[in-house]
């Protein structure tokens, strides 16, 4: 079979960290914010898959980080969920603009 | 035996101070004053005990009194010769001190309790009482120049705090604020010649720098400093504390302005006890004066001299009887100042017995004057002699009592006044004539303005007073009639037995063609005082108008106090304090306010960014991230 080279995998996924820095910044739900951070780590996840088969393809390290992240971003979404309900709770509203009480 | 109970002695009364201080508004103001007059009974019982074992137990060995340390603390360790220890150290002239305080102390104990009943804050009379009888106590028995330095420090304080009593009269306040800065200033003397003493012999034991090795010691310190020694210029500022405390010429200010505060506490600090330690310190380093550096002795003498001189003119002239009073005290100190200072030692120390001897008696008799004063004052409620006269027939046993005293002063034979005095003067006419003659004539006029303000008071012109005076209660004129008694009696003590330069017993005796012209001075002052001021009469006006400018300088103080205030306001405030004061508001100040304002407008700026807005921050984060990851790129590649 054909492999897929490197560069292409390393080009989608660098689209997908942009798509999901832009969606952090620009997005004003932060239910889609939170999104947006799933993005980027998943970019994250699919470097360290794909550099790992094509440099080291007789070690595991990358497939433990990868792992690792996923394990990582499920606690971060429970406990980001749990601040956008008590945001939500507090304010009526998930629209980021309107949570700016702690400035100068 | 040993003497360990004694540490007792100055411990109470801080106990008493604590408890009266921290837990005397809980019960009755009278309930403060019957414990700590009840303390101080203890204490007095105390002192008689170790005087008796001191003197004619445990205290001579080989024929000298010894310097016995009862105990001793090490509190502060620099080397092992230099440390400061919290002890009590007996010798004669701490034995006699710890009796003459604890005695007049314990009287005037007693007497407040009849004299200040139903004032505001009576159990923080009797608190502050303790705590001064505690710091004068700890300074009698100090082992140390420095623990005496702290205790000294410590009479300070509660002498602030007892002038200040009245704290919501403002003369009051200004008296205690003028007596604190004073003898701080001079404090300062005695620091920094304590400082210089303790370097030169690396001590600060008086048991060490008053033996003959310690003597040794400082003899062979060869720095010197314009023209004099080290030593004589360490022990010249000790004795500057010692003057601030004892009033000395031209210290001697805060001492008549001290007057403001109750009768019995100018009767304990102001008469007996404080204003004395400044002899008492001349006199425990008076092994120390007279080997190494006899010359200050001689400034010690002639300052003495002159502010006895200078004290009695100013007293003949003021009105206010405690004013009278507290010149006389003055003059009283000189005298035993001159005695330190003509003293010689061991075989010719007469005049170090003569002056301890000076200061019992004196401490008894002026105790006496200024309870009675206070007996009249309470009777009369006023300060002014003017308003006062015939008081003889409301107050019976103050008039007596009173009387006494005053002949007392006067030296009149054979009361303890005359004895001390006496030894004094013949102590004087075999150092320095001159010396001789002044003190001489101050006997005269010493007599002369007691018997002035006793007839005035007592005799003179009959007085309508508002409501008729009447006798103090029992708990004032018993202290006045004990007074009396030791003043009539004390002058039989064989000081000299007890009492020497060197610890070795000395046989005194009366000196005839001394006694004799300066009882015949005495006598003649109280004649021409009784003339002038017997019956009403004009003679003392047309004398004082025939003296013009002289009697009006001395009535105003020599305006010594004048010349205070323009040096202080009008040269060091115009010319050093406010050039510092305009550097400091505008040069430090001003940079620091400076440099405080770029800070606070650069923030103010800045806290602009602080939006709130998660997203702007989120953009400044990925911008520095894109910088720092373009210039990394940059310098790589």
């Amino acid at each position: 079979m054909h492999e897929i080279p490197l560069q292409y995998i390393l080009i989608v996924s660098t689209l997908m960290f942009f798509i999901g820095v832009w969606g952090f910044i620009v997005r004003k739900n932060l239910i889609t914010i939170l999104m947006a951070i799933e993005l980027i780590l998943n970019s994250v996840n699919i470097n360290f898959l794909a550099i790992n088969r094509f440099l080291y393809p007789h070690h595991l390290e990358g497939h433990f980080f990868g792992l690792f992240v996923v394990a990582i971003a499920a606690a971060e979404a429970s406990v980001a969920i749990a601040i956008i309900i008590n945001i939500y709770r507090r304010f009526t509203t998930i629209n980021v603009e309107n949570v700016s009480e702690m400035k100068h | 035996m040993d003497f360990l109970y004694t540490i007792w002695i100055p411990l109470i009364p801080f106990l008493l101070f604590l408890l009266i201080g921290l837990t005397g508004m809980y019960f009755k103001p009278i309930v403060s004053g019957i414990v700590g007059t009840v303390g101080l009974g203890v204490i007095t019982l105390l002192s008689f005990i170790t005087a008796y074992q001191y003197f004619f137990v445990d205290g001579m060995v080989d024929g000298v009194y010894q310097k016995i340390v009862a105990g001793s603390y090490t509190w502060l360790a620099f080397t092992d010769t230099l440390h400061i220890d919290m002890g009590v150290m007996l010798d004669p002239i701490a034995v006699m001190m710890l009796l003459v305080v604890s005695i007049v102390s314990f009287m005037v104990h007693i007497y407040s309790l009849g004299y200040m009943k139903g004032e505001k804050g009576f159990s923080r009379f009797y608190a502050f009482l303790s705590l001064f009888t505690f710091s004068m106590l700890g300074l009698v028995v100090a082992t140390n120049i420095f623990q005496m330095y702290i205790f000294w420090e410590l009479v300070g304080v509660s002498s602030f705090l007892l002038i200040g009593f009245y704290y919501d009269k403002p003369s009051a306040v200004a008296a205690s604020k003028k007596a604190f800065i004073v003898t701080r200033f001079a404090d300062f003397g005695f620091l920094v010649g304590l400082l210089l003493l303790s370097y030169i012999t690396g001590t600060f034991d008086f048991k060490t720098l008053t033996s003959p090795e310690g003597i040794e010691t400082i003899r062979g310190a060869g720095l010197t400093f314009m023209g004099a020694s080290a030593v004589t210029w360490a022990m010249l500022l000790i004795f500057m504390g010692g003057a601030g405390k004892s009033a000395m010429f031209p210290l001697h200010i805060w001492l008549p302005d001290a007057m403001e505060g109750p009768t019995p506490v100018s009767a304990l600090i102001h008469a007996a006890t404080m204003v004395v330690a400044g002899v008492y310190l001349v006199a425990r380093l008076f092994p120390v004066f007279i080997m190494v550096t006899p010359e200050s002795l001689n400034v010690i003498a002639y300052i003495g001299g002159f502010t006895s001189l200078f004290a009695a003119v100013i007293a003949c002239t003021q009105f206010d009887i405690k004013r009278v009073l507290a010149f006389s005290t003055l003059s009283q100190i000189g005298y035993m100042m001159l005695a330190l200072g003509v003293s010689g030692y061991g075989e010719h120390g007469l005049g170090f017995t003569a002056s301890m001897f000076h200061l019992s008696t004196h401490a008894m008799f002026k105790a006496l004057l200024f309870l009675g004063a206070g007996a009249i004052i309470h009777a009369v409620h006023s300060n002014y002699m003017y308003e006062m006269g015939g008081l003889r027939k409301y107050l019976p046993i103050t008039h007596l009592t009173f009387l006494i005293a005053c002949l007392t002063i006067a030296g009149v034979p054979p009361l303890s006044g005359f004895w001390s005095k006496d030894e004094i003067l013949a102590a004087a006419w075999h150092h320095d004539k001159l010396l001789f003659f002044i003190e001489f004539a101050v006997a005269g006029l010493t007599a002369f303005y007691m018997f002035r303000l006793y007839f005035s008071v007592f005799w003179g012109k009959e007085t309508h007073y508002h409501h008729t005076p009447h006798e103090s209660p029992l708990t004032m004129t018993i202290p006045l009639m004990l007074l009396a008694v030791a003043s009539i009696f004390a002058g039989f003590i064989p000081f000299g037995e007890f009492v020497s330069s060197d610890g070795i017993p000395h046989h005194g005796e009366i000196h005839m063609n001394i006694a004799v012209p300066s009882v015949a001075i005495g006598l003649l002052g109280i004649l021409v005082a009784l003339l002038m001021y017997r019956r009403e009469t004009t003679v003392p006006d047309r004398i004082a108008k025939a003296l013009g400018g002289f009697y009006r300088t001395v009535y105003h103080k020599f305006y010594i106090d004048e010349v205070y205030l323009f040096v202080t306001k009008k040269i060091i405030f115009n010319l050093i304090s406010r050039p510092v004061a305009w550097f400091d508001r505008h040069l430090v100040d001003g940079t620091m306010n400076k440099v405080a304002w770029v800070v606070e407008f650069s923030s103010y700026r800045t806290r602009q960014l602080q939006s709130g807005q998660l997203q702007h921050y989120a953009v400044f984060f990925v911008a520095g991230v894109l910088v720092l990851v373009l210039t990394f790129a940059y310098f790589l590649f």
